[in-house]
């Protein structure tokens, strides 16, 4: 096993042990992406410098006997949460070179804990996109199939973990930005409670529904990192003051005493078959481990759910990108007088999507149209929430399908954004409600990954964590790694 | 219902962003195809349905007024495009 594939728990055993050091572990990594990162297209910014100081600041700590689970373990930061002196893109002209001076409270949460940040993931244009075609720099891959998408936004944090760019990654879910890319690229993605993990650093992109969460290569994994980023922070208002529990407590191999609903208006039409066969033996294995599975549950208001998003989504998004005007910070036009400055920059600032979003949400938002689109959509989303909380009178958690199909070609969608759309139609209803969403692997249809989508209450995550656990110990789906290497070789 | 030139033309107005003429017929052509599709809403009955804005109940979010280091002003000003004597420059906003 080369050292690039260990997990979070196998790096921190062999650290602890003295049978490898963080400076090894670091330079593996940095060498994997030296090897894989031009046919993946993955990192915007490789910290190689700051890596290895961090490393060798980790291997101190060990020595010294004050290290956490994460201590000297390289991760890759989405490029959309602020790093202190490393340019933070969102992989955007506007903010090519945009250099924060301050932390993100994950960033300074992921640094007292002794990370060693390896760089910052591609994404989608200000995390807009289900398939990381829409980053103004370049396209990333999918490991399993180099001419399919990752996923979006967090393509390339998903793809480095898959690939061992990276152990872990932190990724940033609005209506499945996580979970998606979790899904396509075989590895475990939690959005958590909104609420549950500080925001404050976070570039916004919709207030309401952005959430922070781990990407990682198993459920443990996802756990240790929840017990260092969850919790309150005063620097983010909407950051819920709840308490933070031991996240790997919850993991134990069975399912005895949990019901689970399937909600049937997630098996939509036009699902690929493989996909829905996926799902159906992987609900299967969880009845086998000791759930109850009641396949007869409904949430009736979800073929609502992404006009509602796609409302306020680039509603609270075309009030968040306001800010970039060329004054403070980030791309700025020259043009004839300030009026003409200001429209050019975010003309020529913005990609075709953000621009997309940013009118579309102008739109719902003026005068006229507020009531029919903005003010509608709210109140859906206020019937959409309360058939979840119905849901979870009844139900432990909910199964789902992450997405229709696997990973679609990477050309087949960008210039149709309502098929674009179309991808984050079993995701984004639980950014509407607030509440946690896990993904897992599943197993393969035609060669490519299937997610699982595990649904619970707000602030169930341990519940979740507890049945991805279960299912990953009975099936080991999430130990397949995509053959990139070997494609290498073919190529050669 | 299909948006006009006019119209996109004056929401790129109300959010201050340029569109190209391109820009102007494709957004016309797609915003008004997902605006269609989203008339979905219009079947569902929310006449006694409040809205929501935030998953979470939130009223009023206030700490103590205490007073604490803020970042430097050089630091602020390091990412400006245009800068002078601490201060952000800009053009002239009234002529």
């Amino acid at each position: 096993m080369n050292l690039y594939d260990l997990t979070i728990h196998q790096s921190h055993e062999l650290l602890k042990k003295g049978e490898v050091s963080s400076i090894e572990l670091t330079k593996a990594v940095l060498e994997r992406i030296s090897q894989v990162e031009e046919k993946l297209q993955a990192i915007v910014t490789v910290t190689e410098e700051l890596a290895l100081r961090q490393a060798e600041r980790a291997d101190e700590r060990i020595r010294s006997g004050d290290s956490t689970p994460l201590t000297g373990i390289p991760a890759l930061i989405k490029d959309n949460m602020c790093t202190k002196g490393i340019r933070t893109t969102c992989s955007s002209r506007m903010l090519e070179n945009f250099v924060p001076p301050y932390n993100a409270t994950v960033v300074e949460k992921l640094g007292d804990a002794g990370v060693v940040i390896v760089g910052k993931g591609n994404m989608d244009e200000f995390a807009m996109g289900s398939s990381n075609e829409h980053s103004a720099f370049f396209v990333t891959h999918n490991p399993w199939d180099l001419s399919s998408v990752p996923g979006g936004s967090s393509g390339g944090p998903a793809v480095a973990v898959a690939t061992g760019e990276a152990m872990y990654s932190l990724g940033s879910d609005t209506g499945g930005s996580i979970r998606l890319p979790a899904a396509f690229c075989n590895i475990v993605g939690l959005k958590p409670t909104y609420g549950r993990v500080s925001r404050y650093g976070l570039v916004a992109f919709a207030s309401s529904l952005d959430q922070i969460g781990p990407m990682t290569k198993d459920v443990t994994d996802s756990a240790l990192v929840m017990n260092i980023i969850a919790g309150y922070d005063p620097r983010d208002s909407t950051s819920v003051n709840y308490p933070v529990p031991d996240y790997t407590k919850a993991l134990i191999p069975d399912l005895k005493g949990l019901k689970l609903g399937i909600p049937r208006e997630y098996f939509v039409e036009g699902m690929q078959e493989g996909v829905e066969e996926a799902m159906r033996t992987a609900i299967s294995k969880l009845e086998e481990l000791g759930a109850t599975v009641d396949w007869e549950a409904t949430l009736p208001s979800t073929k609502y759910a992404l006009a509602a998003y796609y409302i306020i989504a680039p509603s609270e998004a075309m009030a968040n990108l306001a800010r970039y005007d060329g004054v403070k910070y980030g791309y700025s036009y020259d043009g004839e007088n300030m009026w003409d400055d200001m429209e050019k920059t975010r003309q020529f600032g913005f990609g075709p999507e953000v621009k997309r979003r940013i009118i579309l949400g102008t739109y719902a938002l003026s005068a006229g149209y507020y009531d029919a689109y903005y003010l509608k959509a709210q109140k859906v989303r206020t019937l959409i929430m309360q058939e979840f909380q119905q849901a979870f009178e009844q139900y432990d958690a909910l199964i789902t399908p992450t997405s229709p199909t696997v990973p679609f070609k990477i050309g087949q969608k960008v210039d149709d954004p309502l098929q674009m759309y179309l991808s984050d139609v079993c995701t984004l209803p639980i950014n509407i409600g607030g509440i946690p969403g896990l993904v897992v692997p599943a197993g393969f249809c035609d060669g490519l990954p299937v997610g699982m989508q595990i649904l619970g209450k707000p602030f169930s995550e341990e519940t979740l964590l507890r049945i991805g656990f279960a299912y990953e110990q009975a099936t080991g789906w999430v130990k397949q790694r995509p053959p990139i290497s070997e494609r290498e070789n073919d190529a050669s | 219902m299909k948006l006009s030139r006019e119209e996109v033309l004056h929401i790129g107005t109300l959010c201050r962003m340029s569109l190209s003429e391109a820009e102007l017929e494709r957004f016309q052509e797609q915003i008004s195809n997902i605006l269609e599709n989203f008339d979905i809403l219009k079947e569902v009955d929310t006449d006694n349905v409040p809205p929501t804005a935030y998953p979470i109940h939130l009223q009023n979010v206030i700490r103590e007024d205490k007073a604490a280091p803020c970042l430097p002003q050089s630091d602020i000003l390091a990412n400006a495009p245009h800068q002078e004597d601490g201060y952000f420059r800009v053009k002239a906003v009234l002529d």
